[in-house]
């Protein structure tokens, strides 16, 4: 006799297609944000499960901060053609230029991605905007409905959120007020891989470890690139290295590695022992709460 | 055999040693990461702290650091080679039945922690009340702090002999007790040696052990209607498929199916995925069915079989858990409401009594229902919900109510039965 349980896995999937269905249905125009990092590439594999055999009936956005890595942009930019998905790109560079936000002093454009991301979704006029986010990524994280609500400033606002019961999720919004929703919530980053290995997504090529040119910095390991030059004093080295998340390409550490293979990525999650935030993302250390300020002022 | 998903919800203070027990289902289970062991360790030690406090892992919020609290439902994550854990850790203060209910409604298990040098308390009772209401399947008594009572095997019976008396009152299909101490992690992960008179599992094995295939309605086949997947492109110019979620029952091609409120009936020709077509659905898989005969359907329709319908109803008995702090539910109010994939708009005509959380006593005449209370209403609704009782049924017999003016979920709803049946 068949058991007639799912797997975790196929459970998850299930759970992030329902809730795909149930924005497409019920909301007037939603969006994806697709980076071409490892989260946005397993939710536009399962958003495309979830409308088979029709297209995707939404496009989807990136911010480009222009301090993307170039293999990352490609990838973004082959796969929504492959879907033929319309691609809303919206610049951080030209937001610069045209004056809109101003360049931080330490060089991250982390947050001042966000006013960028909310003038495009205004002029989109999104009203629901699909964000990659784990609840085992950050602990701010782990507190956000799986349909989050946003006021007509972007604002998340932590204790006013709405309860969020069985899988009824409740998407209404008054004009100017929009959702952001997590399909991946309750995924874990050892779930994303393994279900990357199970469907056997293609990846950029960085995720998996090789021979990099890497210079150390508050002990963590960046790739010397065109964004990353060589301070005086520092030296680089040869190493292999991968990369566990994908921000900035002047911001985002790599991890020591030999997993060549996502098989072997796999077995490295499983034993690793420090989240993927700690390891690589010189942005989330400003503050105990830097995550849910970023969130409050309308941040992913 | 393939890891599966098991949903469990603690609740309790700071006190019963909730945290403490978590964060040892987590590190024990290697779950824990050590810069998030590091960031709690440094916060504590900071605060001036006397130990490490655990429940630093899930409070993140600024004002729950601040202020010592817990706001919200935090979800954390384990695994197992057996299963993967989630973990709906709710806070166990009075006031926070809303964010118990939050956990309790997609629960597998509920955890229910008892201090063994307190014996059961009202916390107690009201999370195992609410666990029942909310229909959770599994229940475990935790009674926790036993290396503070001697490991006495007495004390743990009490205790236990206490709490299934007044679990008669309640209708729990399967209540396991433990003798534990999340602190020196006796008879968590490993068994202890301490209580060498306890013969059961400790608390993990039982978790990765627990049954619950069967907990699924496999019998009442419940389809809402999702979604209308009908591709514009020349290849797939004659696909019309309907997508869902599958509430109950196992469904398969050849199967008579009857299409509700139409009424109408034909045959499921085949149950697509974007893996390829499957020989059967079960709940909870996402798939897309086509039919044999080209029907009227639309989202908010719901298919079944012909001889096992739900009562397509516009007047409903429920419980409710009121869950908005700007306005009470009232009487003679409409609202907004959602069952399955079907909005509608409903009023409610009656309120016939609250009931009182820690006696189990119903109060009758109350004019309404504030935040955190929980009563029995009758609605009407503007159309037809096709509706189970919850009881048999947590898919078709749930619904949330949405106050129009102000777009919040403000109730959420366990339908007793249809009225007048």
């Amino acid at each position: 006799m068949k058991s007639h349980v799912m797997s975790q896995l196929a459970a998850l999937e299930a759970e992030s297609i329902h809730i795909f269905r149930e924005v497409a249905a019920e909301m007037e125009r939603p969006c994806l944000l697709f980076s071409g990092g490892k989260d946005s590439i397993v939710m536009l594999h399962v958003a495309r499960k979830a409308f088979a055999p029709a297209p995707i009936p939404f496009p989807v956005m990136h911010v480009d901060t222009g301090l993307n890595f170039a293999e990352v942009i490609a990838y973004r930019d082959r796969w929504a053609a492959q879907l033929g998905l319309r691609l809303v790109v919206a610049s951080v560079q030209d937001a610069i230029e045209r004056g809109v936000v101003k360049e931080e002093p330490n060089g991250s454009r982390n947050r001042i991605q966000t006013p960028v991301l909310l003038e495009a979704a205004a002029r989109e006029k999104f009203d629901a905007l699909f964000g990659g986010g784990r609840r085992d990524e950050e602990k701010a994280r782990a507190k956000e409905r799986v349909f989050s609500f946003r006021d007509e400033f972007g604002q998340w606002d932590p204790k006013n959120q709405r309860p969020e019961i069985w899988s009824l999720y409740n998407g209404r919004v008054f004009p100017g007020e929009s959702i952001r929703v997590f399909p991946l919530s309750n995924w874990t980053e050892l779930d994303i891989w393994s279900y990357i290995a199970e469907e056997e997504i293609e990846i950029p090529s960085l995720y998996l470890a090789s021979e990099r040119e890497v210079v150390e910095r508050d002990g963590m390991l960046y790739a010397v690139n065109e964004f990353v030059a060589l301070k005086s004093g520092e030296t680089s080295q040869k190493m292999s290295v991968r990369y566990r998340t994908m921000g900035d390409a002047n911001l985002t550490a790599a991890v020591e590695s030999v997993a060549d293979t996502v098989a072997k990525v796999v077995e490295e999650i499983a034993a690793v022992r420090i989240t993927e935030r700690g390891a690589t993302r010189g942005d989330d250390k400003v503050s105990e709460a830097a995550m849910e300020d970023r969130k409050k002022e309308g941040y992913f | 055999m393939e890891a599966d998903l098991l949903r469990f919800a603690t609740a309790g203070s700071v006190d019963d040693g909730k945290s403490t027990l978590i964060g040892r289902l987590l590190f024990d289970s290697k779950s824990l990461f050590s810069d998030q062991l590091e960031s709690v360790e440094r916060v504590s030690r900071e605060r001036g702290d006397e130990y490490t406090d655990l429940s630093l892992l899930t409070d993140g919020l600024r004002a729950e650091r601040e202020q010592g609290i817990t706001i919200d439902v935090a979800y954390r994550y384990f695994a197992t080679p057996r299963r993967k854990f989630i973990i709906a850790d709710t806070p166990g203060h009075t006031q926070y039945t809303r964010n118990m209910v939050t956990g309790a409604s997609t629960a597998d298990v509920a955890l229910v922690l008892v201090d063994a040098r307190k014996g059961m308390t009202e916390q107690s009772r009201r999370h195992a009340f609410i666990a029942t209401l909310l229909g959770v399947p599994h229940m475990v008594v935790c009674v926790n702090k036993m290396d503070l009572v001697d490991w006495s095997e007495e004390i743990f019976e009490n205790i236990r002999r206490e709490f299934t008396e007044f679990a008669a009152r309640l209708r729990l299909r399967d209540l396991t007790f433990i003798p534990l101490s999340a602190l020196s992690g006796d008879n968590v992960v490993t068994r202890s040696t301490n209580m060498p008179w306890f013969d059961g599992a400790p608390l993990l094995s039982h978790l990765e052990r627990l049954h619950v295939a069967s907990d699924r309605n496999l019998v009442d086949v419940r389809f809402p209607v999702q979604y209308v997947v009908r591709p514009q492109s020349h290849e797939n110019r004659d696909f019309r498929g309907y997508a869902g979620t599958v509430a109950s029952g196992i469904l398969k091609p050849g199967d008579r199916i009857r299409a509700l409120p139409a009424g109408l009936e034909t045959e499921i020709a085949t149950i697509e995925t974007a893996d390829g077509p499957v020989s059967e659905a079960y709940p909870p898989m996402a798939v897309t069915i086509t039919l044999k005969d080209e029907i009227d359907i639309s989202r908010g329709d719901m298919l079944c079989r012909p001889n096992n319908v739900p009562a397509v109803m516009q007047d409903i008995d429920a419980q409710v858990c009121w869950m908005d702090e700007s306005a009470p539910l009232t009487a003679g109010k409409t609202y907004a409401i959602k069952h399955t994939t079907r909005w509608a708009r409903a009023v409610v005509k009656q309120i016939d009594y609250r009931i009182d959380i820690n006696t189990l006593h119903r109060v009758e005449g109350v004019e309404g229902l504030a935040l955190n209370e929980i009563g029995r209403i009758r609605l009407r609704s503007t159309k037809p919900l096709f509706v189970d009782p919850y009881l048999s049924n947590r898919q078709t017999g749930a619904f949330i109510l949405v106050d129009e003016s102000t777009n919040r979920t403000v109730a959420a709803g366990m339908i007793v039965r249809e009225s007048g049946s």
